[in-house]
């Protein structure tokens, strides 16, 4: 019952091996230039990572417990960097998620085999300026001219969005106002290089140095009508309903940077001695780390309870709301506690945990995005008390 | 076409490797094992000459070991090889490398119709690199060994060996013995879609007597050298630090000479 199959296990491995060879060799030189390996996506490709959710007829090799197995992939490449963690997270959640779900025939087709065999990335531009945990508040807009929507308004963060082997950006838009006189908000996909769609500068971040991030402007910018992605004036509501994967997914990135910290942290214990002896002996250093072990521990089973129960909605065995309780609890438990692992981490590497020459700073500075993207703690707070029903 | 990928489980070399106290034999059971990563390398040739000939060429994975070993199978088949062969038998414990060349010899006879055989250059555990030349004799193969290139036409097999004074090129009939180096190919990782592909390919467990070898030709008490003795390692002396003041060079040149490096 407590325990993944064996082939939950082989597949763990030969992620880890790919993420120990091609990641961890380079990721501290990345790290330092802000580089996007574009190169090491159709790698990821290769190996059928971005296709796990995805049926056979766009590439990949969707089967049933799916998900689970896409966890599996951000928790190892996670553990050993959170930014390429992030782009596989993100290329399938925010990218490849909208399209397959909401998507017709033909933009399936023009779009997914490319992204499945990491060819390509796609992005979600959600959150603007001023609309982020309140994404309903979006102002940018787009009105249908003829047979094309011409889109005018701006995003903030948007992942992958600009980098050089990104096709499309799925934007969320003011189309128009309902009946009951809030907005009409759809989704569009602007294709790369379809001008009046910019992408700005990259960001300087605290952390995720390798992940693509970028503000996006759109000016006059025109796509054909087919473009609309699911139907008119459910943008929001489609967006919404990919959002639980990508919670779940988030905690399976946190769950690898805590088992990152907690491995490296115990290590060091052993071997760095300090007045004679290793300074695991000292309860002062022990206890934290049997502290971070237990919560490494207690994040794993509630990410992948989650992932679990999500793979049983697909199979109709599950309901929706037991999926988004169960996202929203592993979101908030694993990040958090990933974000206090790196802090424990830090304390037991002592000097060197604060020197770029140790992978600790790296997980450190990587460690608080993840309490804020796919919902803020909060907001994850917010959604397990409307679940026990507290007055909201 | 049907090729032969011999493959060897061998103990992981990021852990610690030890020898069995009671024969001074390599400690299989205690500890993680994987498929030889120079293994790897014949594994991924072998896929790279059926994706470039299409679907009627088979890739048959052979291995002899304890029961572990199965794991060196089951990754080659994730590579995305399309059948296995497990020699296991209790009186192959302690089997030297002729012994071995003998038992897989009568697996490739007993597999049938081999048009090609590879082998890595070495085993990460042994390192004698001597099985695949005497497998090829046994079998009454050509033997074209540490290929850094393959290249196959029709009934031909060539090979490109890079030497410490010269590269040849070796061309040899089919059916042949071929050991290929690490610098031949990058091996995949296992895909998603391998990994579960895997399970449902046939993979056959043969014992000794299965194949016609007779117990005493093989194991530790038919091994024709003995490890009679094994001392650990010294722990590694701390290192010289020269500081360069004008005669650094002489100094430098005066530890080599003393060590008779030079
Ligand atoms: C590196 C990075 C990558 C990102 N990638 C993407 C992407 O690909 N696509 C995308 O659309 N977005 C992306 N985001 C945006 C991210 O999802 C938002 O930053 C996040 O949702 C928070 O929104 P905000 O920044 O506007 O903060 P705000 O919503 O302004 O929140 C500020 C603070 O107020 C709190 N708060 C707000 N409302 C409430 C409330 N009602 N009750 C209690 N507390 C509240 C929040 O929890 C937070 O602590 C990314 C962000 C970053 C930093």
């Amino acid at each position: 019952m407590f325990e993944l199959s064996s082939d939950h296990e082989d597949f763990r491995q030969a992620v880890r091996d790919f993420a120990e060879q091609e990641v961890a060799p380079h990721v501290a030189q990345w790290d330092r230039d802000s580089y996007f390996p574009s190169e090491l996506v159709p790698k990821m490709g290769e190996m059928g990572l971005f296709g796990i959710v995805v049926p056979e007829e766009y590439g990949g090799t969707r089967e049933e417990g799916a998900f689970t197995y896409l966890c599996l992939a951000i928790e190892e490449l996670g553990r050993v960097d959170q930014s390429i963690g992030i782009t596989l997270s993100a290329g399938v959640g925010l990218g490849i998620n909208p399209i397959l779900t909401f998507g017709d025939h033909a933009q399936k087709e023009r779009f997914l085999p490319d992204l499945v065999a990491g060819r390509a990335l796609a992005g979600f531009g959600l959150t603007e300026p001023e609309a982020g945990s309140d994404a309903g508040a979006t102002k940018t807009r787009a009105r249908l001219e003829g047979d094309q929507w011409v889109v005018d308004g701006a995003k903030a963060f948007i992942t992958n969005s600009g980098t050089d082997i990104t096709s499309v950006v799925t934007v969320t838009a003011r189309t128009g106002q309902r009946e009951d006189g809030r907005p009409e908000i759809s989704a569009i996909m602007i294709p790369a290089g379809t001008p009046g769609f910019t992408v700005e500068p990259p960001y300087r971040k605290l952390g995720w140095h390798i992940s693509d991030t970028h503000g996006l402007t759109f000016e006059n910018c025109r796509v054909p009508e087919e473009n609309l992605l699911g139907a008119r004036g459910h943008g929001f509501r489609q967006f919404l309903a990919t959002l639980d994967d990508g919670r779940i997914a988030i905690a399976a990135l946190a769950v690898g940077m805590a088992q990152a910290m907690l491995e490296q942290s115990t290590e060091y214990a052993k071997t760095r001695i300090a007045f004679g002896r290793p300074i695991g002996v000292n309860q002062g250093v022990s206890f934290p780390i049997a502290d971070l072990a237990v919560s490494v521990e207690a994040a794993r089973l509630l990410t992948y309870k989650a992932a679990w129960l999500k793979d049983e909605l697909e199979a109709g065995r599950r309901t929706s709301a037991e999926v988004k309780n169960a996202a929203a609890m592993a979101k908030l438990y694993a990040t958090e506690a990933a974000v206090s692992a790196t802090r424990t981490a830090a304390q037991v590497f002592g000097g060197n945990g604060f020197m770029e020459e140790y992978p600790i700073a790296r997980f450190y500075r990587d460690a608080k995005i993840l309490e804020v993207g796919e919902g803020t703690s909060e907001v994850q707070r917010m959604l397990i008390g409307r679940g026990l029903g507290l007055p909201s | 076409m049907n090729i032969v990928v011999c493959v060897k489980h061998v103990p992981d070399a990021q852990s610690d490797r030890t020898f069995d106290a009671a024969d001074n034999t390599t400690e299989r059971e205690a500890v993680d094992g994987l498929l030889s990563e120079l293994d790897e390398y014949a594994v991924e040739e072998a896929l790279k000459i059926k994706e470039a000939a299409g679907d009627d060429t088979t890739v048959t994975i052979l291995t002899m070991g304890p029961a572990k070993a199965a794991d060196a199978v089951k990754k080659s088949l994730q590579m995305g090889a399309d059948a296995g062969v497990h020699v296991s038998d209790d009186a192959l414990a302690g089997s030297d490398s002729i012994a071995t060349s003998l038992v897989l010899a009568k697996a490739v006879e007993k597999i049938g119709g081999v048009d090609l055989v590879l082998t890595g250059m070495a085993s990460t555990d042994g390192t004698m690199s001597v099985v695949p030349a005497m497998l090829a004799e046994r079998l009454g193969l050509p033997q074209v060994t540490f290929a850094s290139e393959l290249t196959l036409d029709g009934s031909t097999v060539t090979i490109r060996r890079d030497g410490d004074v010269a590269t040849e090129v070796v061309r040899a009939s089919l059916p042949a013995v071929v050991s290929v180096t690490d610098q031949i190919n990058e091996p995949r990782y296992p895909s998603f879609k391998g990994i579960m592909a895997a399970k449902k390919k046939p993979v056959q467990t043969f014992s000794l007597a299965d194949l016609g070898v007779d117990a005493s030709e093989v194991g530790l008490d038919a091994a024709w050298t003995k490890v009679t003795q094994i001392t650990q390692r010294p722990p590694r002396q701390q290192g010289l630090v020269v500081t360069d003041d004008g005669n650094g060079g002489a100094v430098l040149a005066q530890f080599l000479t003393m060590q008779k490096f030079v």
